[in-house]
């Protein structure tokens, strides 16, 4: 109860000090801002309102991109991280490259992309999968290391396999960090959708926040902003709860 | 407690799965390097088919290493280790169990698919693994657990899995590295009982790691002494028998106390 009460009522005080604040003006001088650069709440409620067919739209074409980016990116990650368990020496030269496959600065990466792909979905998979895997291989990779060898030694002794000790020592030992690395995944996900969108898109999210902020329309821009954080709140709570359902032993 | 032991003692032997009885270990010029660290000296041991051999010693002798060698888990540098009429560390490992310290019970199954590990491995379908190592339950305290997950059982408990595990692997030959340490001393009383007992009703070969010298008088049929790294034999000796099966009074015994007397007096000779 308390996990949740309490959230919720710090939320809740926020949001209403934020209300006053914006209604009243005193936020928009604070910041010496025209007042309708500064929406209340309820403006930014109202603007899912009234244009919520257009915001519903183009955050489904948003949630398609995360949700088959992030698997994409998951499989790619479960892929990498089991494929180099076996092979510790193709483990250290590939590990840098998938540093480095970090390190990419996706914004400069995004406008290649859409050279290569055009401006339909695939760019926008191509970013969110990059930003998802790494986190998943390496937690994937990490979690196979983690095994006991005295675990794998009682495994041997109890004739196990290679393939029966990946399969009933090494990838239940990893589950959890697969999980953890597939949360973090999850809250990139979003931002790489967005980035995949502002390189070149005719619909989504990030579209539209970019057309919000030419227009100045910004209770529409921070109703668009509300539905993205719901999305990326929506998939790491999914993710939690299968989490819970799978892993019982923690 | 005492009536544990008695109870097990008048039980018929169960059928040991894969007819695991007979091979004995015989242990021939055993020298043994860890990089250039030499662990083990010129080791010469036996254990009779069924025998239960005590290995005692100071931490850190190579004892562990030594029952990962006789599990075919390491290869020797020099010497010979024959588990039956197998001597390559493959043969080996397909004869000999090995309980670890630790219980390193799978904290995502059951209790009985732990115990059904070594069936599960080798092919068997979960229905009928659980079915053979299920009626090992009662007989080893844990009936009523077999879904428990290794979290919901006390020490003593996972420690009985554990061993269950071994014996349902159905293996001639038994490798034990400190089974007990981990327990507090009236849970180890118990379960030292508790062994004595289930080796009484299903006679395997057992190698005995521990550094508990009363443990391993009390439990097995000879005990070796050996010295400070690289571990030799400093003394082999005969446990009393028979031995009482209550634990207490096993271990007054005044010949058991002369017997442990002798054993302290060769683990302090070989630590110098």
């Amino acid at each position: 109860m308390r996990r949740w009460v309490l959230p919720a009522l710090l939320l809740a005080a926020l949001v209403a000090a934020w209300q006053v604040a914006a209604s009243t003006g005193v936020l928009a001088d604070l910041l010496n801002l025209e007042s309708f650069l500064v929406p209340s709440p309820a403006e930014i409620a109202e603007a899912l309102w009234t244009n919520g067919t257009l915001i519903f739209e183009n955050a489904w074409v948003t949630l398609r991109e995360i949700v088959f980016g992030f698997l994409l990116g998951l499989l790619l990650g479960l892929g990498v991280g089991f494929l180099l368990r076996p092979f510790e020496t193709l483990r250290l030269a590939a590990h840098p490259l998938m540093v480095a496959s970090q390190a990419i600065p996706i914004l400069v990466f995004a406008p290649i992309l859409v050279v290569w792909f055009g401006y339909g979905i695939g760019p926008k998979l191509a970013v969110v999968a990059l930003v998802c895997f790494f986190p998943i291989a390496v937690a994937t990779a990490d979690g196979l290391r983690s095994v006991d060898p005295e675990a794998i030694k009682m495994m041997r002794t109890l004739d196990a396999s290679r393939g029966q000790l990946l399969w009933r020592l090494e990838a239940p030992t990893s589950l959890p960090f697969v999980f953890s690395g597939a949360k973090i995944g999850a809250t990139f996900a979003p931002i790489g959708a967005v980035f995949g969108e502002w390189v070149g898109a005719e619909s989504g999210l990030g579209h539209l926040i970019l057309q919000d902020n030419a227009l100045l329309n910004t209770p529409r821009l921070f109703a668009a902003a509300f539905l993205l954080t719901t999305i990326a709140l929506g998939l790491y709570g999914l993710i939690t709860l299968i989490e819970r359902r799978v892993v019982t032993w923690r | 407690m005492p009536a544990k032991a008695k109870e097990f003692a008048a039980a018929k032997p169960f059928p040991s799965p894969g007819g695991a009885t007979g091979g004995g270990v015989s242990i021939r010029g055993l020298t043994h390097f860890y990089a250039d660290l030499q662990t083990i000296d010129a080791l010469d041991l036996d254990v009779p088919a069924c025998g239960v051999l005590g290995l005692v010693g100071p931490s850190g002798c190579g004892k562990s290493t030594l029952l990962e060698l006789i599990a075919g888990l390491q290869q020797p540098t020099h010497g010979e280790i024959a588990l039956g009429d197998s001597t390559d560390a493959r043969g080996r490992l397909a004869h000999c169990a090995f309980m670890p310290q630790r219980d390193l019970l799978l904290p995502w199954l059951s209790a009985i698919d732990n115990a059904a590990l070594a069936l599960r491995n080798r092919g068997m379908r979960k229905g009928s693994a659980r079915l053979e190592a299920g009626g090992l339950f009662e007989r080893f305290g844990l009936a009523g657990f077999e879904r428990a997950k290794p979290a919901e059982l006390s020490g003593g408990m996972r420690q009985r899995v554990a061993f269950l595990r071994t014996l349902v692997a159905g293996k001639p030959v038994m490798a034990l590295d400190e089974p007990f340490a981990s327990l507090d001393a009236i849970t180890r009383a118990e379960m030292q009982e508790w062994l004595a007992g289930a080796l009484q009703a299903d006679p395997r070969t057992v190698v005995l790691v521990t550094h508990d010298v009363e443990e391993a008088l009390y439990l097995c049929d000879r005990v070796a002494v050996l010295s400070a790294r690289p571990a030799r034999v400093v003394e082999e000796l005969s446990a009393p028998a028979p031995r009482a099966a209550d634990r207490d009074e096993a271990v007054t015994d005044p010949e058991f106390v002369a017997v442990r007397e002798r054993a302290m007096r060769a683990l302090h000779e070989g630590m110098r």
